[in-house]
């Protein structure tokens, strides 16, 4: 009986890691646009995650700001960092890893700044219209998990649209096959500049909404969020990967790797896993979920990958 | 139309590993003239061509296409003018993406890429059309992804999209070496048929000395980085694999590879 009534328990706690699990979903599918479609590993999400938190916290407490219009603007500031990690990999020759490591930095002391150097910022619900709070009362979580269902479907609908253009197209290629975009009079320097942009745009949109989430914004609440990113679009991929194959169901089962990842850290949570342990948890189901599809390979070789420099 | 001045290429100059690729290249092509290139591995060939779309610069001289200087222009920049079929079919297109997309990419070459629609429904129909007259049954596979093509599908799409509109150079670049005979025979026949169609000016490298005599107007024999033979016009109609042979033991240091014996 008493286990029953446990679980009864944790399926009523569901809502709350549902709903965050949504909102990393959906930086997840900003991490999906650099790791999977342009081919390339950007740890600018850590920073720029904070940095919508930062911008929208900022704003409305301070300035009065509506919040969708802050909301916007740390769209902006996100597209913001993204971007010099794109001039930085681009003009100035770093290797991306590198250049996104970069920018993280530089912005935890940007975030400083927009925060006015303080760590950390309140926002409360009862003081501003939050579009989402983690306030499970008056079934207001339910109304969370809807707006950011809503914010997903926005997200998508409009990811769908732009990589269906020619210039969507030709980011898409420049990430799966250089050569053959750049014969093709393709710039693939600029196509890595936008691509970074964008991904880095929606990860402060996400970081934006996770501040009001958590009732603040906090300098270092991007950490490890490029870890948490690559489990969801990882997760997503090894579940639905066969299934599906459509473009916006590819960026759905990311964030549904979102979520499923929550469910699984309240879970371990749940069963006595200590907070302070948790990035090491994270990091070992990342790890996991990265060598799966490198032992399936070794099980059944496959065809090899195309080749990547000019003959 | 192509005027090539006294290029050359040094890889890794000063070390060890420096690599005299091209040392002095002239060579001027008329407008729709069809070149075969031969000549042994590591002659220069590919890295002929390298410099031509500019994959990498050159140390010195000059390209030009139809009088425009080409030899600091940027690869991407260049390549409306060119089209180009490597030897890896995996090289010529995304492999990740459809193959309408590939060809919408291509159709798309030396244009602005807007926020319009990738692919048009006209487009489409026209690509239907173009993949029917290839006769691999890809005419009602559009959507598929490339990545799923054997590699003489995905040869035989690289050429539609190198030729899809009409480049001012076609550049083959052993193009049919990776596939097996039959499927090697048909792809150079669609090449045949796509060149003499729209007058397409061509090089084309290849190691089978019967195709490099069978195809094109004028034939280059290239060794360690210079153009050590160059025959056209009735003289080229006559000449035999013995005798090409001959003339490629003549050219001094220029070794035939086993491979190249074999399939002539
Ligand atoms: N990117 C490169 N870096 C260093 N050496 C190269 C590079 N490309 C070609 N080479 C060298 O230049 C020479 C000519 O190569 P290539 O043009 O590919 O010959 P091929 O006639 O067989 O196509 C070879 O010795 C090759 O090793
Ligand atoms: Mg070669």
């Amino acid at each position: 009986m008493n286990f029953l009534e446990n679980i009864w328990q944790f399926i009523q706690s569901l809502p709350s890691p549902i709903a965050q699990g949504m909102i990393w979903g959906m930086m997840a599918i900003g991490v999906y646009i650099t790791y999977k479609i342009l081919d390339v590993a950007d740890l600018t999400v850590d920073g720029s995650l904070a940095t919508g938190g930062a911008v929208l916290v900022v704003l409305t407490t301070q300035y009065g700001v509506n919040i969708y219009l802050a909301m916007l603007v740390a769209f902006a500031a996100g597209c913001l960092a993204g971007f010099a990690t794109g001039i930085l990999h681009t003009k100035m020759g770093i290797p991306a890893i590198l250049a996104g490591i970069l920018t993280q930095l530089a912005l935890y002391s940007i975030n400083l700044r927009i925060m006015d150097d303080r760590a950390n910022v309140t926002i409360n619900r009862r003081t501003f219209q939050l579009i989402v709070s983690s306030y499970a009362g008056e079934n207001q979580l339910y109304w969370t998990i809807g707006k950011c269902a809503l914010f997903i479907v926005v997200i998508v609908g409009v990811l769908y649209w732009f990589f269906g253009t020619e210039m969507g197209h030709s980011i898409r290629a420049t990430g799966c096959n250089l050569n053959m975009a750049r014969s093709n009079g393709i710039n693939t320097d600029s196509r890595k500049i936008i691509g970074l942009t964008i991904s880095n745009g929606i990860v402060a949109i996400a970081g934006g909404l996770l501040a009001q989430f958590s009732g603040s914004a906090d300098v270092n609440m991007g950490r490890g969020a490029i870890v948490i990113g690559l489990a969801a679009v990882i997760i997503g991929e090894v579940i639905f990967g066969k299934l599906f194959n459509h473009f916006i169901l590819r960026l759905l089962s990311v964030v549904i790797g979102g979520v499923l990842y929550y469910i699984v850290i309240s879970l371990v949570l749940k069963l006595g896993l200590k907070t302070n342990d948790l990035k090491l948890f994270s990091a070992l189901i990342v790890a996991i979920f990265l060598a799966i599809p490198h032992f399936k390979a070794k099980l059944a070789p496959r065809r090899p990958k195309p080749k990547k420099e000019v003959e | 139309m192509l005027k090539i001045e006294n290029v050359h290429k040094t890889f890794n100059p000063g070390t060890i590993n420096e690599k005299k690729a091209l040392q002095g290249i002239n060579l001027t092509l008329e407008s729709g003239d069809f070149v075969t290139v031969i000549g042994g591995n590591g002659a220069g060939k590919s890295t002929l061509l390298n410099m031509i779309t500019g994959v990498y610069p050159v140390d010195c001289g000059t390209i030009e296409i139809d009088g425009i200087n080409l030899t600091k222009m940027p690869d991407y920049k260049r390549a409306k003018f060119f089209g180009r079929v490597f030897q890896d079919p995996m090289m010529g297109t995304a492999a990740d993406m459809q193959i309408e997309e590939n060809l919408a990419l291509a159709l798309r070459r030396g244009k602005p890429r807007t926020l319009l629609p990738g692919i048009t429904r006209k487009e489409r129909a026209m690509f239907r059309e173009l993949l029917a007259a290839l006769d691999l049954g890809l005419e009602n596979r559009l959507t598929s992804k490339v990545g799923l093509l054997s590699g003489g599908q995905r040869q035989a799409i690289t050429l539609l999209m190198a030729t899809l509109q009409n480049p001012k150079l076609l550049m083959l670049d052993e193009h049919t070496a990776a596939l097996d005979p039959q499927t090697a025979a048909k792809v150079l026949e669609l090449t045949d048929q796509i060149v003499n169609r729209d007058k397409i000016t061509t090089i084309m490298i290849t190691h089978n000395m019967k195709d490099a005599i069978a195809h094109g107007n004028r034939l280059i024999m290239m060794d360690s980085g210079r153009i050590v033979y160059d025959v056209s016009g009735e003289e080229k109609q006559r000449l035999t694999v013995p005798e090409l042979i001959q003339k490629f033991s003549e050219s001094g240091g220029g070794m035939l590879s086993d491979r190249t014996l074999l399939q002539s």
